[in-house]
């Protein structure tokens, strides 16, 4: 049972072994740092993306530089973004089935009605995250799982796209499409963008007092209510913070398409869920991190296409193989549990 | 939209600290509160006992505003209010209170928690606010705590946790503290924890706060309290100064309610005395029995027969030395207080009987009667016949297939049997009454070829009438070989039983031949304390 971390540190022993006394104090303490679990899990998610991008450099060391970095990366902002709307709602402990036909929704309201006609578009938008509150009361109020609601209103969201635009189409608003294209000196855009999301997604909710009661909600929505909060209140705003990122994601994904589709972000839902989950975050008990979160989404943004062209594995067996990714890294996290649970 | 309703000014020396007033609470058809009148002066600290479902809890829920009662005013400092209570106001006329089960978010470290519970933490550097306030309320309470304010909950020990909910309650912000409710704070504290709490509580009291204290443990409640009430059967039944009890007057307080007395001997006396096969009668069960711990041989059958017949052996995983021993044929009740290891008992010996459990044996196989009907019993979505039938099966299969002819046939037997009233047995089973869809599960039990029944509590929020029925029903399996294991929380249906084990802490407190079962010795035994008796 205990041989993992008793043959650990046996080694470190005898490199503890070459410092002097004083040193050796200080250097066990910091191994001991290194190999606590909550270390351990908390560094995962940064462990995974810097494999995925090693690995990228020895298939193709040129990828890593400002421009490959820009390509392979750009698509990983509406992900991100995507990710987060999905964070809002697991923070609450629920699902959140419809968010790859609503970025695909926003993506065509923006191709047709922003562009066009923008006052419109706009309005359309705050609807659509209205709904989104909606569901959120729905949840709440009438006890149902947020798995059937979100997947009803997924067919809702792709049903309206398809009127909007049943071909593909459209065009991007300008505005859109200069942001996505920025570029900055020094570091990549997307790189630049998703710190700046992951921030203002970690301070608002890990930081701020209303952030915690909202984590709490998820944790023990028991004892949030009995300390005289409203759950209904935590929970329409999780939804509603959810319709913004998904609103966001889908302006950003159209201003690197620059036209629209229905199906643009079917597969959305999934690499959601799983970006949450790779982040470091658990589908109930209000354990979520941000940061993880995007770190996650980009992960997945590399694992799932780049790395695998870059290995020539057929797309045909890309979906398989980013599959395997998420359950060897789910597995290390299931690890790293049960030492944790190890008294 | 709450409002104040009436306000009645009194002069502030004469009012109590908070006051209710002919309280009464329902669920459904259980009474949990009737017409309560309960007061704590300022600076007072006010001991809570009765046994389980004596209405404490419901009485702190009711205070707290987690419950709404059905009728009666809350004054507080002599503010009287009709109206709705709730968490939220209940906070801001100063009571706290500190649950039985633990009310922290695990996924947040101590300090978030005490921003959940103190609205005016925010702004710009509430975290390091709260982080000060609740250290400083720890170290206060429990010298030594080695809790950390930035601990997550999750990683806390029980007792660390159970400290943590402690000192929140008592930390104030913008709104003052007048009353802290503390329901069995001690249960996962340690001797020296537990005593630096009862002696903070002692001192706060002196500073002009008023608490209530709900406990297990009589000698907490004699040493701290300065007045005792005594609960029971959702009524006040005796209040005194605590220097007015002792540890035997006390449960002899929570034993001999007004009118329960009554309600068992009415049973009782409804019962068929040829249904039992002991030779003890009513009257035996009013006698008061010095020790209760007999050892085995007192029960009427010899060592040696009772060696040969015994069907299932077990030692509680979760603590103490004596054993559970059943004979086939009888029916042995698990007593004590609520949540002491009774159900876990049930739970190893149905595992026993499956697979190897260490210190268990289990000679035949087992049917659970689960107490919580809607979660762990009822397929809700199945007929009446189905829910019968899924625990036969293995008896109703011909070629691989189950037998319909033969389901049906055996569900419309029980449900003569038993005495479900259904005109059709292919009804849902949701179209039955809650008496009903118990004795489903019931004969769902019986009618498998388990030939041990393990029931954990089965006739909560269950009608006298179907009550009678089933103890009928279980005596005559029993004499027809079948042996039960039976946890119950209700000490009348103790005198179904052949043999009574009390449990405290999980373990086996005393062994009870059912002559000695009285609710005397099972309080007694449910309460005592190591020192004790």
């Amino acid at each position: 049972m205990n041989k993992g971390p008793d043959t650990s540190f046996s080694s470190h022993r005898t490199i503890v072994s070459l410092f002097p006394d004083g040193r050796k104090k200080m250097t066990t303490s910091v191994l001991r740092r290194l190999t606590n679990p909550k270390f351990l899990r908390s560094i995962l998610p940064a462990l995974s993306l810097a494999v995925v991008l090693a690995a990228i450099y020895l298939v193709a060391p040129r990828a890593i530089s400002y421009v490959g970095l820009n390509l392979m990366l750009q698509y990983a902002v509406p992900i991100a973004l995507a990710t987060l709307a999905q964070m809002c709602v697991i923070t609450v402990n629920d699902l959140d089935l419809s968010i790859g036909a609503f970025v695909g929704l926003v993506a065509c309201i923006a191709a047709t009605w922003l562009h066009d006609t923008p006052l419109l578009g706009i309005a359309a938008l705050v609807l659509c995250i209205g709904v989104y509150a909606a569901m959120g009361a729905v949840v709440q109020l009438r006890g149902l799982p947020s798995i059937v609601v979100t997947l009803g209103m997924s067919f809702v969201w792709m049903g309206c796209a398809v009127l909007l635009l049943s071909t593909p189409g459209g065009k991007a608003p300008d505005w859109a499409r200069a942001i996505m294209g920025l570029s900055t000196p020094w570091i990549p855009f997307p790189i630049i963008a998703a710190a700046v999301i992951a921030l203002i997604a970690h301070l608002g909710l890990m930081r701020t007092s209303y952030g915690v009661m909202l984590r709490g909600t998820g944790g023990n929505p028991r004892a949030v209510a009995r300390a005289g909060w409203s759950l209904l209140g935590a929970k329409v705003v999780m939804f509603t913070l959810a319709g913004v990122f998904g609103t966001l994601s889908g302006l950003s994904l159209i201003g690197l398409t620059g036209a629209g589709d229905a199906h643009i972000a079917d597969r959305y839902t999934l690499y959601s869920i799983a970006g949450v989950i790779l982040g470091g975050g658990e589908f109930v008990g209000g354990r979520v991190s941000p940061a993880g979160a995007v770190i996650g989404a980009l992960t997945l943004a590399l694992a799932g296409t780049q790395l695998l062209n870059f290995m020539r594995i057929s797309p045909d067996w890309q979906i398989g193989a980013q599959g395997a990714i998420l359950i060897v890294v789910l597995a290390l996290r299931a690890l790293i549990g049960a030492m944790e649970r190890r008294p | 939209m709450r409002r104040r309703l009436v306000i009645i000014r009194m002069p502030p020396s004469a009012a109590p600290a908070i006051a209710l007033t002919a309280v009464a609470k329902s669920f459904g058809a259980v009474r949990a509160l009737e017409l309560v009148d309960l007061t704590v002066a300022a600076g007072e600290c006010l001991g809570l006992v009765g046994h389980n479902g004596a209405g404490k809890s419901t009485l702190m829920h009711v205070l707290a505003g987690t419950l709404s009662p059905d009728a009666g005013t809350l004054s507080i400092a002599g503010e009287t209010f009709t109206s709705a209570n709730s968490p939220a106001l209940a906070y801001r006329r100063g009571i706290r209170c500190v649950f039985q089960e633990l009310s922290l978010c695990p996924n947040l470290s101590v300090a978030e928690n005490t921003r959940i519970y103190h609205g005016a933490l925010k702004g710009f550097g509430w975290k390091a606010r709260a982080r000060t306030l609740i250290a400083a309320k720890l170290d206060e309470i429990f010298p030594g705590h080695d809790v950390d304010a930035d601990d997550e909950v999750a990683d806390l020990s029980i007792g660390k946790r159970q400290m943590a909910e402690i000192a929140r309650a008592f930390t104030v912000t913008d709104t003052p503290l007048r009353l802290v409710i503390l329901d069995e704070p001690t249960s996962s504290l340690d001797a020296t924890t537990a005593r630096q709490l009862l002696t903070f509580l002692r001192a706060e009291v002196r500073k002009g706060t008023s608490a209530i204290l709900i406990s297990h443990l009589l000698k907490e409640i004699l040493e701290t309290s300065d007045r005792i009430v005594v609960m029971k059967d959702g009524t006040v039944v005796d209040t005194r100064p605590a220097d007015g009890f002792n540890r035997d007057t006390l449960v002899a307080a929570m034993g001999t309610g007004r009118e329960v007395g009554d309600r068992s001997l009415g049973q009782a006396s409804q019962r068929d005395p040829s249904l039992r096969n002991s030779p003890e009668d009513v009257g035996s069960r009013q006698r008061l029995e010095p020790t209760y711990a007999p050892p085995t041989s007192s029960t009427p059958r010899s060592a040696k027969a009772r060696e040969e017949n015994t069907v299932l052996r077990a030692r509680p995983r979760t603590g103490g030395t004596r054993e559970l021993t059943v004979n086939r044929g009888e029916i042995v009740g698990l007593a004590g207080l609520a949540g002491h290891g009774q159900t876990r008992m049930l739970l190893q010996l149905f595992e026993g009987a499956r697979s190897r459990v260490a210190g268990t044996e289990v000679a035949e196989p087992v049917a659970f009667i689960a107490g919580d009907r809607q979660s762990d019993g009822v397929f809700p979505l199945w007929s009446i016949g189905r829910n019968i039938s899924v625990g036969s099966y293995a008896t109703l299969l011909k070629g691989g297939l189950i037998d319909r002819a033969a389901e049906t046939a055996l569900a419309n037997a029980w449900r003569e049997r038993i005495g479900i009233r259904t005109p059709d047995i292919g009804n849902p089973i949701l179209s039955l009454s809650g008496g009903n869809q118990q004795k489903a599960l019931f004969a769902r039990a019986l009618a498998s070829p388990a030939g041990i029944v393990l029931m954990d509590d089965p006739m909560r929020g269950v009608d006298v009438g179907t009550k009678l029925e089933v103890y009928k029903l279980i005596r005559a399996e029993a004499d027809a070989g079948r042996t039960f294991v039976w946890y119950t929380t209700e000490i009348d249906e103790l005198a179904y039983c052949d043999h009574v084990y009390v449990f405290r802490n999980g373990a086996i407190m005393a062994d009870l031949a059912a002559s000695q079962a009285t609710e005397e010795n099972v309080l007694k035994a449910s309460f005592v304390e190591e020192a004790g008796a």
